[in-house]
């Protein structure tokens, strides 16, 4: 996947305002299956598993013991006892190593299922009406997944994306993919790299691994409790009903320049002179039109209207904590 | 929408893409049509301040795109007469006429011989078709 084909804010409108597709066939796969594959994902998984009805998807963190964020996670209910995990591509081959070292303790199989899909995320307020288009049956619904054949392929079409835009992601057999890239583009969906994928998640607030998420930070930090069912007694829950209970010294914010500039990650946040933070991810936020990022900030300093100052290269900026998502759709 | 590329013949080229418009003590610098494409779509000009001095080959100035920071170089050195408050507010305009509405500093040389150094269109050309 290029950083960019025609240019980063061009392909970042594209999506906002019409049909972009990314080929995001890096993320890994992990497929579940057996008797215990329930069982098996409620103790790696950080959200309730006995929720995910057939058909379904899930997000979830996976965690260490300590509560550190191992991976973010998306989960499909594929049959009865069958499930896909989708994996961050850095993560996978750890994410792997830690299924398999968990599964030794339950009747259930564990496969890489990386070299078997091809991913393709549809996205934008177009996007679903231009794969429909191509698709011989309903497209399922937002959070749903399902089998549906689409330009004479069988294709697994997920109602989930990365961009705070409607619109599926296509699980493919990778032979089919070039095909379906192909369909998509003569649609009128226009090809987007991972410049603007990076900078539209980050306009709704979406967590990268690696920024904003790492195993040296919580899920209740991240502001991603809402994904943590402790009462499931997943590894790593009672250090997040520990961090919940208890509060946190760091939460995750955003913000918003107010003059001029963009933030850049590892960039420091201050405020009144004194370091209070760091930038986990920065950019030039093309549908807002301004400099604007997350960060990790003293709890104390973490409520959306307070000031900031970020230091950009030596110079700084004043900012400002926004509320979360930083850019809502308004139609 | 960006602009053909071109590189106008009563330029001075520097090897880092930036140009000097040269006219007796003082002279106009940007960048050049090639660094504005490689660096894609600007939305951030940070110019130096009015009355601050720049060294030749030495970064005056800083250029954004979405994914990244580039410097702009010096081609000559001198006292800042000018900056180009248009493009501040307007960065695409550096995309988009990088050698008229796009120009970024102008500058009071400190020593107009050192033009001597830098090249000249067909040089430059060269330079870049290397």
């Amino acid at each position: 996947m290029p950083v960019q084909y025609e240019g980063v804010k061009e392909e970042h409108l594209a999506v906002r305002s019409g049909c972009g597709i990314f080929d995001v066939s890096h993320m890994g796969e992990i497929r579940t299956s057996g008797p215990e594959a329930e069982a098996f994902l409620q103790r790696l998984l950080s959200n309730d598993v006995s929720k995910l009805a057939l058909g379904g998807a899930q997000y979830s963190c996976l965690c260490a013991p300590d509560g550190g964020i191992l991976d973010d996670l998306f989960t499909y209910r594929l049959g009865e006892q069958d499930y896909l995990t989708v994996t961050n591509a850095s993560n996978h081959e750890s994410d792997l190593a830690h299924f398999l070292e968990v599964a030794a303790d339950f009747e259930v199989e564990v496969n890489d299922a990386h070299a078997d899909w091809a991913m393709l995320a549809v996205q934008g307020p177009a996007a679903r009406d231009l794969v429909a288009g191509l698709a011989s049956s309903e497209l399922p619904a937002r959070m749903t997944a399902a089998a549906v054949e689409i330009a004479g392929a069988e294709v697994l079409v997920c109602g989930t994306g990365y961009t705070g835009e409607a619109g599926v992601e296509l699980m493919i057999s990778p032979e089919h993919a070039p095909a379906i890239w192909d369909a998509l583009l003569a649609a009128g969906a226009r090809p987007a790299g991972l410049g603007a994928r990076d900078t539209l998640r980050l306009e709704v607030c979406f967590h990268l691994h690696g920024h904003e998420i790492s195993p040296e930070r919580n899920p209740i930090e991240a502001g991603l409790g809402w994904c943590c069912k402790e009462a499931t007694g997943f590894i790593g829950a009672e250090a997040i009903a520990t961090a919940r209970e208890g509060g946190t010294p760091e939460r995750l914010v955003a913000f918003k320049l107010t003059e001029r500039g963009i933030p850049r990650d590892g960039n420091e946040l201050l405020a009144d002179g004194e370091p209070v933070g760091v930038v986990t991810s920065g950019t030039f936020a093309p549908s807002l039109g301004l400099g604007a990022g997350m960060g990790y900030v003293r709890a104390e300093q973490a409520e959306p209207g307070t000031s900031l100052e970020v230091d950009v290269r030596g110079r700084r900026r004043a900012a400002e904590i926004a509320a979360m998502p930083l850019y809502e759709k308004h139609n | 929408m960006a602009a053909e590329e071109t590189y106008p013949e009563d330029l001075r080229y520097h090897p880092e893409h930036d140009w000097a418009r040269i006219d007796g003590e003082e002279a106009t610098f940007g960048i050049t049509w090639y660094a504005q494409e490689a660096l894609g779509e600007v939305v951030f000009f940070e110019p130096p301040e009015v009355g601050t001095t720049v060294s030749k080959d030495a970064a005056y100035a800083e250029v954004e795109s979405v994914k990244a920071v580039s410097d702009v170089f010096a081609p000559l050195s001198g006292e800042i007469i000018a900056v180009n408050e248009a493009a501040q507010e307007e960065p695409e305009l550096i995309n988009n006429d990088p050698y008229e509405g796009g120009w970024m500093v102008k500058v009071k040389l400190s020593d107009p011989a050192e033009a001597e150094a830098l090249l000249d269109v067909a040089a430059y050309r060269e330079l870049l078709s290397d």
